[in-house]
C-alpha cells in the first residue's frame, strides 16, 4: 500500500469545472481536490450539485469546461485526463458506490463483487479464483460481519450490503472510492461499522470521497470537508480547522466568517455574468 | 492478516462443508426466498404414492416409461421458458412456436422430401428466427413481453394453419424422427449412459474439490461428497433398472425394454443448459439481469443482448419440444403446441421452483415440474377422470406453485 502519513498531493484535482443541463448551470467554476489516504467529505444542501460533481468525476456526465487533473502514479505529476464514460473512470481506478448500491439480491457476495468482470479460465467461470480474491479483499478490509462469501445478498443486512458494495469498489485496485450517502439507510451500530470501514479505506492509502448529510458522520471520519453551495465550492477546509456550526453555515449560506464565498451574492470569483 | 484469514477459513470449513452445514445453507436460502427443488420433489413423491395407491397400474413398468415420453415435450419447452422467466419476462407463444416448428419439420420431411437432419435444422432455425423477432420487438420497441408474445400466440397459430393448408394433418414417416419419442435405448447402452453420468458427476465434484483445496478455500466434507454421488447413482440406477424391465405385452412377439430415447435427450439438454447457466458468464449475466437490471447495466453487462438471447433460446428449445411432440404423435396438426401446452410448460417451470418475478430458477426446475404435471395428467387419466377435471386440478396446482413463489418472495423482501 502507498504511504498514508504524508499525502503527496491530490490524486484528483478539478479546476474551474462548469456543467450545465440545458439552460440550468449546475456547477460554477468548481475547484475540488481529492487526496490519497484521506477521507474528503463532500457536503451541501439538496440541489447544491454534489451528485452532479460526483457524476462528472465518474464520467457519467461530461464536463462542459474546466481542468480534470489526475495523478496516475503516487508522487507523479498530475496530468489532464478526459473522463468521458464510467469505463474510463474505472480504468483510472475511480469507483463510485451509489446510494442504491446496485447489487443483485439473487446473487451471492462473490458473484456480485465480480459482476460484469468475471474471472474465467476458457469459457468457464473461475469460481475458485473469484472466491479467493473476494475473501481476501473482505479480510483485507477487516470485515468480520460477513459469515460466508457465498451468502446471497438477499440475506444480508443493510450494513453488510454497504460493506459488499464498498468491497466491490475496492477489489479492482482502485485509487479513488466515492461513496454516496453510505449511512443514510442504516441504524446506529451499522453506521458505526460502515464509518470504520470508510476510515480503514483511507488508512490503506485510498482516496475516499464521502457524500453525506450527517454532520456527525462527517466529523467522525473525514480529514477534509468540501462544502458546495448552489453549485459553487464554498470552501474546502481541513476538518480540524472548522467547527460543526461553521460547516452548517457554509452549507446553508455559502459563507461563515472569513470562510466561504466572498460577498452575499457570491460574485467574487464564481458567478457567471 | 493472513492468520485471521486462515482462522476464518477454517471456521467456514466446518460451517459450510458438513452435513449440518448443508441443511443450514438450505434454510438460509429459504429465508432468502428460495425454496429450491424441495416442494417439487415432495409433490412428485406424494403424487406418485397417491396414484399408486389409487390405481396400482400407475406404477407398472409400461406406464412408468410412458410418463417420460408424455412429459418430454413439455419439459423441453419449459426448459426454454426458464431463460425467459429468469429475466422476469414471459413467452406466451412458446407453445405455438413449437407447433410452427413442428409444421415446418413435417412439411420439409414429407412435401419437400428432405432428409431428417436437414428438416430438423430448418425447424430449429425457424425457432431461432421467431425468438429473435420476439426479442428484438420486446427490447428495441419496448413493448412488454406479455403483449408481444400474446400477439405472437395468435399470429403463430395462424402461421401453423397456413403451413398446413388450413388444417390438414401431416403424417411423419421418417424413421429417425419417429424414433425420438417412440424407440428405446438398448438396455446395455442405458447402463453405460447411467455409469457415464454418475462417473462424470463424481469427476466434476472431485475436480471442484481439488480446485478449491489448491486455493485454500472451504471444501465439502467427504460425507457430503459421497452422499451426493451415491444419491445420484442410486436414483439413476433405479431409473435405468425399472426402464430396463420388459414391458411388452407379448415379449416373444415384440420385446419392449430400455429407456425411451427422450430420457437421455432431456438429460443432455439439462446438463448443457445447467452448465451454461451456472458456469459461464452468459448464465451469470442472465441471473444478474433478472435480479437487478440497473445493477447489471452499471456493471457493464449488455442487458439488451442478454434479453434477446433469452427469447432466442426459449423459442429454439420450443422447436426441440415441437420435434418431440411431432415424433410422439407420429404427425403434426394445427393443434400441435396448442391448447394447454404452453400453460403446462409455464406451470412446469413454476412448480419446479422458477420464480415468475425473475432472477430465481434452474434448469432442473423444468424437469421436476414437468414430471409433476405429467404424473397428474397420467395418473388422473388412469383413474378415469375427464379432461375437464384434469384441467381444473392442473390449474389449481399451478396456482398453488405460483402462490408459494409469491409468498416466499414476500417473506424475503422485509430483509432488504
Amino acid at each position: 500500500m502507498t504511504a498514508s502519513a504524508p499525502p503527496d498531493g491530490p490524486v484528483i484535482e478539478l479546476r474551474g469545472i462548469n456543467k450545465s443541463f440545458g439552460p440550468v448551470q449546475v456547477l460554477h467554476d468548481v475547484a475540488f481536490s481529492v487526496h490519497p489516504g484521506e477521507v474528503t467529505a463532500l457536503v451541501g444542501d439538496n440541489g447544491a450539485g454534489k451528485s452532479t460533481l460526483v457524476k462528472c468525476i465518474g464520467g457519467i456526465h461530461p464536463i462542459d469546461s474546466g481542468e480534470y487533473l489526475f495523478r496516475k502514479e503516487p508522487g507523479g505529476e498530475p496530468v489532464p485526463v478526459h473522463v468521458g464514460s464510467p469505463r474510463a473512470a474505472a480504468a483510472l481506478g475511480i469507483e463510485i458506490v451509489y446510494q442504491d448500491l446496485a447489487l443483485c439480491d439473487n446473487l451471492d457476495i462473490v458473484q456480485n463483487m465480480f459482476l460484469g468482470r468475471e474471472e474465467k479460465s476458457g469459457i468457464v467461470l473461475d469460481e475458485y479464483e473469484m472466491e479467493r480474491k473476494a475473501a481476501e479483499t473482505l479480510a483485507g478490509l477487516s470485515v468480520r460481519t460477513v459469515k460466508s462469501v457465498r451468502q446471497q445478498v438477499a440475506s444480508l443486512s443493510g450494513g453488510q450490503r454497504q460493506t459488499v458494495a464498498i468491497a466491490k469498489a475496492v477489489l479492482w485496485n482502485s485509487r479513488v472510492v466515492i461513496l454516496d450517502e453510505p449511512t443514510a439507510a442504516l441504524g446506529v451500530a451499522q453506521t458505526q461499522q460502515v464509518l470504520e470501514l470508510v476510515r480503514r479505506l483511507a488508512d490503506k492509502g485510498l482516496a475516499v470521497v464521502l457524500i453525506s448529510h450527517n454532520m456527525n458522520d462527517v466529523f467522525a471520519v473525514s480529514d477534509r470537508i468540501a462544502a458546495l453551495y448552489l453549485g459553487q465550492m464554498a470552501a474546502q477546509v481541513k476538518t480540524c480547522d472548522v467547527t460543526h456550526a461553521q460547516v452548517v453555515e457554509l452549507i446553508t449560506s455559502g459563507r461563515s466568517g472569513d470562510l466561504g464565498l466572498a460577498g452575499t451574492n457570491g460574485n467574487g470569483n464564481g458567478a457567471r455574468a | 492478516m493472513s492468520a485471521v484469514l486462515s482462522k476464518e477459513k477454517s471456521e467456514q470449513d466446518t460451517a459450510a462443508g458438513s452435513l449440518s452445514g448443508l441443511a443450514g445453507g438450505y434454510l438460509a436460502r429459504v429465508r432468502g426466498g428460495d425454496m429450491g427443488s424441495l416442494p417439487a420433489v415432495a409433490a412428485l413423491i406424494a403424487l406418485c404414492l397417491f396414484f399408486w395407491a389409487a390405481q396400482p397400474s400407475f406404477m407398472s413398468q409400461g406406464n412408468f416409461a410412458n410418463l417420460f415420453t408424455q412429459g418430454a415435450a413439455g419439459i423441453v419447452i419449459a426448459m426454454g421458458l426458464v431463460f425467459v422467466l429468469l429475466l422476469g419476462e414471459i413467452d406466451l407463444s412458446a407453445g405455438f412456436t413449437s407447433g410452427v416448428c413442428a409444421a415446418v419439420l413435417a412439411v420439409a420431411l414429407t412435401q419437400q422430401g428432405w432428409p431428417w437432419y436437414a428438416a430438423v435444422v430448418i425447424s430449429l432455425i425457424t425457432g431461432l428466427v421467431i425468438g429473435l423477432v420476439l426479442g428484438l420487438v420486446v427490447v428495441r420497441i419496448g413493448i412488454p413481453s406479455f403483449v408481444v408474445t400474446l400477439a405472437a400466440f395468435l399470429a403463430l397459430q395462424g402461421v401453423a394453419l397456413k403451413i398446413m393448408d388450413n388444417g390438414t394433418n401431416i403424417s411423419v414417416h421418417d424413421k429417425t424422427v419417429l424414433a425420438i419419442a417412440n424407440d428405446n435405448v438398448p438396455v446395455v447402452l442405458g447402463w453405460v449412459l447411467c455409469a457415464v453420468a454418475v462417473l462424470g458427476y463424481a469427476g466434476v465434484l472431485l475436480l471442484r474439490r481439488r480446485g478449491r483445496v489448491t486455493r485454500g478455500l472451504a471444501t465439502e466434507s467427504t460425507a457430503v461428497l459421497g452422499l451426493k454421488i451415491g444419491g445420484l447413482a442410486v436414483l439413476l440406477g433405479a431409473l435405468v433398472f425399472v426402464l430396463s424391465m420388459e414391458r411388452g405385452r407379448n415379449p416373444e412377439f415384440s420385446s419392449l425394454k430400455g429407456m425411451p430415447i427422450v430420457v437421455p435427450l432431456v438429460a443432455v439438454l439439462l446438463v448443457v443448459w445447467t452448465f451454461v447457466l451456472n458456469r459461464t458468464s452468459f448464465g451469470r449475466h442472465i441471473y444478474a439481469v433478472g435480479g437487478n437490471q440497473e445493477a447489471a447495466r452499471r456493471a457493464g453487462i449488455d442487458v439488451n443482448r442478454i434479453r434477446i438471447m433469452a427469447f432466442v433460446l426459449c423459442s429454439t428449445m420450443a422447436a426441440v419440444g415441437g420435434l418431440i411432440a411431432a415424433s410422439r404423435a407420429n404427425s403434426v396438426d394445427p393443434n400441435t403446441g396448442g391448447s394447454d401446452v404452453l400453460l403446462k410448460a409455464v406451470g412446469a417451470a413454476v412448480i419446479g421452483g422458477t420464480s415468475l418475478f425473475g432472477g430465481r430458477g434452474r434448469m432442473i426446475d423444468a424437469v421436476l415440474g414437468g414430471m409433476v404435471i405429467a404424473v397428474i395428467d397420467n395418473g388422473m387419466g388412469l383413474m378415469g377422470y375427464s379432461a375437464g377435471t384434469k384441467f381444473i386440478v392442473t390449474g389449481l396446482v399451478l396456482l398453488l406453485a405460483a402462490g408459494v413463489d409469491a409468498l416466499s418472495r414476500k417473506r424475503a423482501l422485509p430483509g432488504r
